[in-house]
């Protein structure tokens, strides 16, 4: 296994979605290729900061307005 | 308590099941019927997150605002046409994200297209590989980590970004995201690849400018 393929196959590595050999593999490279290790552990921290960041809030004066208007169109009492 | 993360081993999705509380199908059944408060009790438990969805695909304020009030209004309108056979969140999402991509296509209409065949696998190694230090994330505040995050957000392309959205942030399957896109499920794994090494290398200019400076 060569750098292509491991960041071609990086995506379902990261995910879980590889056959055992197919992983050992990979893991065989990495151990020896800093490059790519690097690749991929930047890869699957980049996922987890986006993950876990809740860039987007809710803002109160939105909120209000789509429960307004749930309240009109859906004719219910509201809260 | 959660349970630790493994060692050494990659980590797999968190489930999108683990949004839905035990009781979901009650109120789903009790809107069914009618019944607005159970209903409301749904929008309330899953405004801020599809909120967040509309946004992270429009990136406009307006437009997320108007997705997620016709989601909303359409899922209480379409319910009886939900047949439970998924979550109703995913259900929710399906079509949160395709008001959301309406509107996307509107205001960006030569910048977005999901019909566009998919791209080869050539150019893939990243050319900028740096070490980012221990831990980036404890070098930023939140405030300043936030920034970056939208910053970089902001700039990847769209066919990119919806794929990366509604699969790392949503947690929607592959399948389920290439049946929302209305794309393959090969297309979806090309687009997700792609976002996430055009994500890293982004985020690259910033963490290891950090680490120099």
């Amino acid at each position: 296994m060569n750098c292509d393929d491991v960041i071609r196959e990086l995506s379902n590595y990261l995910d879980g979605e590889l056959a055992l050999s197919a992983k050992q593999d990979i893991e065989g490279h990495l151990d020896e290729c800093h490059d790519c290790k690097l690749v991929v552990d930047q890869t699957k921290l980049t996922v987890e900061v986006f993950c876990d960041a809740k860039l987007v809030e809710l803002p109160n004066d939105v909120k209000s307005r789509l429960h307004e208007v749930l309240r009109r169109k859906l004719g219910g009492k509201g809260n | 308590m959660g349970s630790p993360k493994p060692l050494n081993a990659p980590n797999p999705h968190r489930l999108p099941s683990s949004v839905a509380r035990e009781d979901e199908h009650l109120l789903v059944a009790a809107a069914k019927r009618g019944d607005t408060k159970a209903f409301e009790e749904l929008v309330n438990r899953y405004e801020a997150k599809i909120f967040r969805l509309t946004m992270n695909i429009t990136r406009n304020r307006e437009d997320a605002e108007d997705a997620m009030q016709d989601a909303f209004l359409k899922s209480y309108s379409h319910l009886k046409n939900f047949h439970e056979d998924s979550r109703f969140y995913t259900w929710l999402v399906r079509i949160a994200a395709n008001e959301a991509l309406m509107r996307l296509r509107k205001r960006r209409p030569n910048q977005f297209s999901l019909d566009e065949p998919i791209e080869g696998d050539d150019n893939l190694i990243p050319q900028e590989i740096e070490d980012w230090g221990p831990s980036p994330e404890q070098r930023f505040a939140q405030t300043e980590m936030h920034e970056i995050l939208s910053n970089v957000i902001d700039t990847l392309e769209p066919d990119f970004r919806v794929v990366f959205v509604l699969r790392d942030i949503e947690e929607l399957s592959t399948e389920e995201t290439a049946n929302t896109l209305g794309i393959s499920v090969p297309a979806v794994k090309s687009r997700l690849l792609r976002a996430r090494l055009k994500l890293r290398q982004k985020l690259n200019r910033y963490f290891r400018q950090a680490g120099t400076n």
